[in-house]
């Protein structure tokens, strides 16, 4: 192995490991307020990326018919509620989020799609279509269960994931899709060769992680996440709603999950089920940092991307072994650095 | 009633046993193997039963254990043309090792680490398994030999079915037999009781690692008999999604009993055999599309009835009373101490929780056949002195002696060893276990009776003297009516006797009672001074917190008033009842 060799594979893991950053930093932000182990954050990924590459065909993505099949499941949750508890006030305002809106998407999609318009906009299009799915997914799933232990919550994620995946199956098919870079620009620094690609997504990554942090800070909203995630009980008390709690962390997931696909969409090849190994390489980063510390977790996710980038330079055929093997010394150093047994739940 | 359930359940039991008898012989071929999955299914899913139904404790990643016996055999049958008799062993020995290994750094944890760890493990031996070359790589590893039994050779899943059978009912019946035992007992206190479990001496950690082994070996010993019955192994049957497909077959089932695993896994099998047919139809295209449909089957029976089918099973077959033990022998019971020798003495014993001193410097002592009451107000450390005394945190200065023996550095579950037991303030059942099984645990160190023989049931001698130990201090305190009713469905005054039978059991010196009479009727008070009363008659120490001033003052001999952590006066109940000190603390100061 030469420099340049060195250079580029570290390029490549930091490329990588920013995306696992990105998830890792999700994953600890659902566990924390909603007690939530989110396994589906990978399928918003794939979701986000295949709804691109479809846009991109200039072909209705499948995610607006799926959006729409949400939304009327969720029509029909909240509309039973509100006729058991006599709230037809209610009524109108569930029907046009829930039905309305997605089926006004559904028809601009439809409308846009074969024009073709700009990459924002094909963008912009994708998140509206992607994003609303969190907190649907939650309002369907979790929601009901939301004060279950953290393992049957655990396991209605991977049931969760095993339904988007197929799902995933049925509106996108088995193809893979790779959407063209944002930018084909290559920067010379010394003998590396920096793609534009790379420092787009190194570069949004930072952006967004500024942005959680100022929303964390500096909003209401952030602070009554922060609160939840502190003490449910107590932020109950002042008010501060755990459904609400819930399904703003799971919009934010959501937007993490289909953001991380957009921009890994033009890096690798995204089929229907990518987005299960790519979540779970977050997942070994924020394990590390025992899915609390916001920086150990994208430290680690960092890791995961350098040492899956060298792993794939020596030993490519067990890149994947070695990644998640990876998680048997991690699990060993928290053993032995963690001393209390818990009582535990239920 | 209990007598039709029992009724029933033989006549279901013999249509089954019949039905698989005859099966292989009338049902066609692809029936016949769909009965060999759900069988090599339902051993996998037992463990799982085992592990997180009864346990609590969750894995994703049995498939890999199953890919585990089935490449061991594969490649040793193939390369090395060893009997399969013996790569059985080698595999089961080899998942003996791995298992023991995962389960020894991911068990310690709380309880999310281990389901997140065995996702990790499982894809990371799924890849290995797929890339190693000696093990065919992707296309697998063809041509092993057919199991020969006794010269009759196992070609054909018609052949097979009996051996894929008998083998899961034995399972079947090991798993059932384990948990009716006092190893059983253990395992079931894992979910919710390990507080409680421990204190009467369970290693909890161990019996962890016992029940997550335990169902990598069943996994193990499926993937033995899917290699042979196939003669063909690739990586396929053990990834990720199949070791997923395994929980979801354990939690449709439930872990109300064994049962559920064959259940669950019928239903399951069945099911994705039926959708994999219709929704490729349905839906214009071709893939594993029975996903969805399990996902969200299982989101709505998590939301809508956790505890699976098998619960409503059950209801039709209500099993008959478990017999009485016969009288058998006692269990022997340790020295007791001479009347008037100094049980339990404390010397500047201190706790403090960072910057809160909960417990500060505080001395006192107690002789064998005294009751002694601690009392102070709300928050005066009184329970923080219990948990001092048993063990479940260590003190951070000065001595506890328990009959002249340091124990303040030793573990609750080295205290209770010794001789010293207790109960609880929130009462600790295990609400679907009987009421005799509940006290049974308390005796769970003076039976020393493992797994294997639980699983095999040669332990019913010492397990009929334990339970007869349980029956007779029920009937000591007055609950011998009640032995064989759920312990969830008692009162909670008869809850808090079931306590003190419990640690009765224990043949403790000193008994530990932490508020005995809270939440009990007036008659209930009296029987329960009574019964310490004649306790104490018959030898027993007593240490005694309570808040009921009415029924300490007539009971104790001696009291101990703590305040703020620290002890504010002690001696005769007359005395304290007059100590301007002590009435300053509970009344604030009216003079």
């Amino acid at each position: 192995m030469n420099t340049e060799i060195a250079l580029f594979l570290i390029q490549d893991g930091l490329t990588n490991g920013a995306i696992y950053a990105l998830l890792a930093l999700a994953l600890v932000l659902v566990f924390a307020v909603t007690r939530v182990i989110f396994i589906p954050q990978g399928e918003f990924v794939a979701y986000g990326a295949l709804t691109l590459a479809g846009l991109q065909l200039g072909k209705l993505p499948g995610t607006a018919w799926l959006l729409l099949g949400a939304g009327i499941a969720v029509a029909a949750v909240e509309l039973t509620q509100a006729l058991r508890l006599g709230a037809a006030r209610r009524i109108p305002t569930i029907v046009l989020k829930y039905i309305i809106a997605p089926a006004g998407l559904l028809w601009l999609t439809w409308w846009a799609a074969p024009q073709k318009p700009a990459l924002t906009l094909q963008i912009l299009l994708t998140l509206a279509l992607v994003v609303p799915l969190g907190p649907m997914v939650y309002r369907l799933a979790y929601q009901p269960l939301a004060n279950a232990s953290v393992l049957v919550l655990l396991i209605i994620s991977v049931a969760v994931h095993f339904a988007m995946t197929g799902l995933g199956l049925v509106f996108f098919g088995a193809e893979g899709s790779r959407t063209p870079p944002f930018s084909d620009a290559q920067f010379k620094l010394g003998v590396l060769n920096i793609s534009g690609q790379s420092l787009w997504v190194i570069g949004a990554s930072l952006g967004l992680i500024v942005v959680l942090y100022l929303f964390f800070e500096r909003t209401i909203y952030g602070k009554a996440l922060r609160a939840t995630a502190i003490n449910r009980v107590g932020a109950r008390l002042v008010g501060i709603s755990p459904a609400m709690a819930g399904k703003l962390s799971f919009t934010l997931a959501a937007l993490i999950g289909a953001l991380s696909g957009i921009l890994v969409a033009p890096i690798t090849t995204i089929y229907y089920d990518s987005g299960f190994l790519v979540g779970l390489k977050g997942f070994v980063g924020a394990i590390m940092g025992g899915l609390v510390s916001y920086p150990i977790a994208a430290a680690g996710a960092l890791l995961v991307g350098m040492l899956e980038a060298y792993s794939s330079f020596w030993a490519s055929a067990f890149k994947e072994v070695i990644v998640f093997t990876l998680i048997i010394p991690v699990l060993v150093w928290r053993s032995l650095t963690t001393h209390h047994i818990e009582e535990e739940e239920e | 009633m209990s007598r039709v359930g029992l009724t029933r359940a033989r006549s279901v039991l013999g249509l089954f046993l019949v039905f698989m008898l005859v099966a292989p012989s009338v049902l066609p071929e692809f029936q016949v193997t769909l009965l060999n999955y759900i069988g090599l299914y339902s051993i996998v899913a037992m463990g799982l039963v085992l592990l997180t139904g009864v346990g609590g404790l969750t894995s994703f990643g049995q498939a890999a254990f199953v890919g585990l016996g089935a490449y061991t055999t594969a490649y040793l049958t193939t390369v090395f043309g060893v009997s399969p008799w013996l790569t059985l062993l080698s595999g089961l020995a080899l998942t003996f090792v791995v298992s023991l290994f995962l389960g020894f750094i991911s068990l310690r944890l709380s309880g999310h680490y281990l389901p997140l760890g065995t996702i990790a493990w499982g894809i990371s031996l799924y890849f290995l398994f797929g890339n190693m070359e000696f093990l065919g790589g992707h296309t697998g590893i063809s041509s092993l030999p057919a199991i020969n039994l006794f010269g009759m050779v196992l070609d054909s899943g018609r052949k097979f079915h009996y051996l894929i059978w008998t083998l899961a009912l034995l399972a079947l019946l090991s798993v059932h037999n384990l948990l009716d035992s006092r190893s059983g007992r253990a395992i079931r206190a894992l979910k919710g009781g390990g507080l409680m479990a421990e204190s009467f001496g369970v290693n909890t950690g161990r019996m962890k690692i016992i029940i997550f082994v335990y169902a990598a070996l069943l996994a193990s010993l499926s993937g033995w008999l899917y290699a042979h019955l196939l003669r063909f192994v690739n990586p396929t049957p053990f990834s990720i999604n199949a070791g997923i497909e395994y929980l979801f077959m354990a939690v449709v089932g439930g872990a109300a009993s064994v049962w559920g695993a064959v259940i669950g896994a019928g239903i399951l099998t069945v099911l994705k055999q039926w959708l994999q047919d219709l929704l490729p139809k349905l839906l214009g295209q071709s893939g594993n599309f029975e996903m969805i449909v399990f996902g969200v089957l299982l989101v709505l029976l998590l939301q809508r009835a956790r505890d699976g089918i098998m619960p409503l099973v059950v209801r039709y077959f209500p099993g008959p009373d478990k017999a009485l033990p016969p009288a058998s022998e006692a269990l022997p019971m340790r020295v007791r101490p001479s009347a008037g020798e100094t049980v339990l003495e404390l010397k500047a014993a201190r706790k403090s929780f960072g910057g809160l001193l909960a417990v500060n410097d505080l001395s006192f002592s107690m002789n064998s056949g005294e009751i002694l009451g601690l009392i102070g107000p709300n928050g005066a450390g009184k329970s923080t002195v219990f948990n001092l005394v048993t063990g479940v945190f260590p003190a951070t200065g000065g001595e506890v002696n328990f009959r002249g023996e340091r124990i303040d550095t030793l573990s609750s579950r080295a205290i209770v060893t010794r001789g010293m037991a207790r109960t609880f303030q929130h009462v600790h059942l295990l609400p679907d276990m009987s009421v005799l099984e509940n006290v049974a645990i308390g005796a769970h160190l003076r039976g020393d009776k493992g797994v294997i023989s639980a699983g095999l049931h040669l332990e019913r001698a010492e397990e009929a003297k334990l339970l007869a130990e349980a029956a007779r201090q029920l009937e000591r305190v007055g609950l011998g009516g009640s032995i064989h009713d759920q312990a969830g469905n008692l009162a909670l005054g008869q809850q808090r006797i079931l306590e003190i039978a419990r640690a009765l059991c224990a043949d403790p010196v000193l008994l530990l009672l932490d508020e005995p009479a809270a939440g009990l009727r007036y008659q209930e008070k009296r029987a329960l001074a009574e019964l310490l009363r004649r306790l104490k008659a018959e030898g027993m120490s007593i240490l005694l917190v309570e808040h009921d001033m009415d029924f300490v003052m007539k009971l104790v001999d001696r009291l101990v008033v703590m305040d703020f952590g620290e002890k504010l006066a002690e001696g005769l109940p007359q005395e304290i009842q007059v100590n301007p000190v002590v009435l300053e603390a509970y009344l604030g100061g009216v003079k």
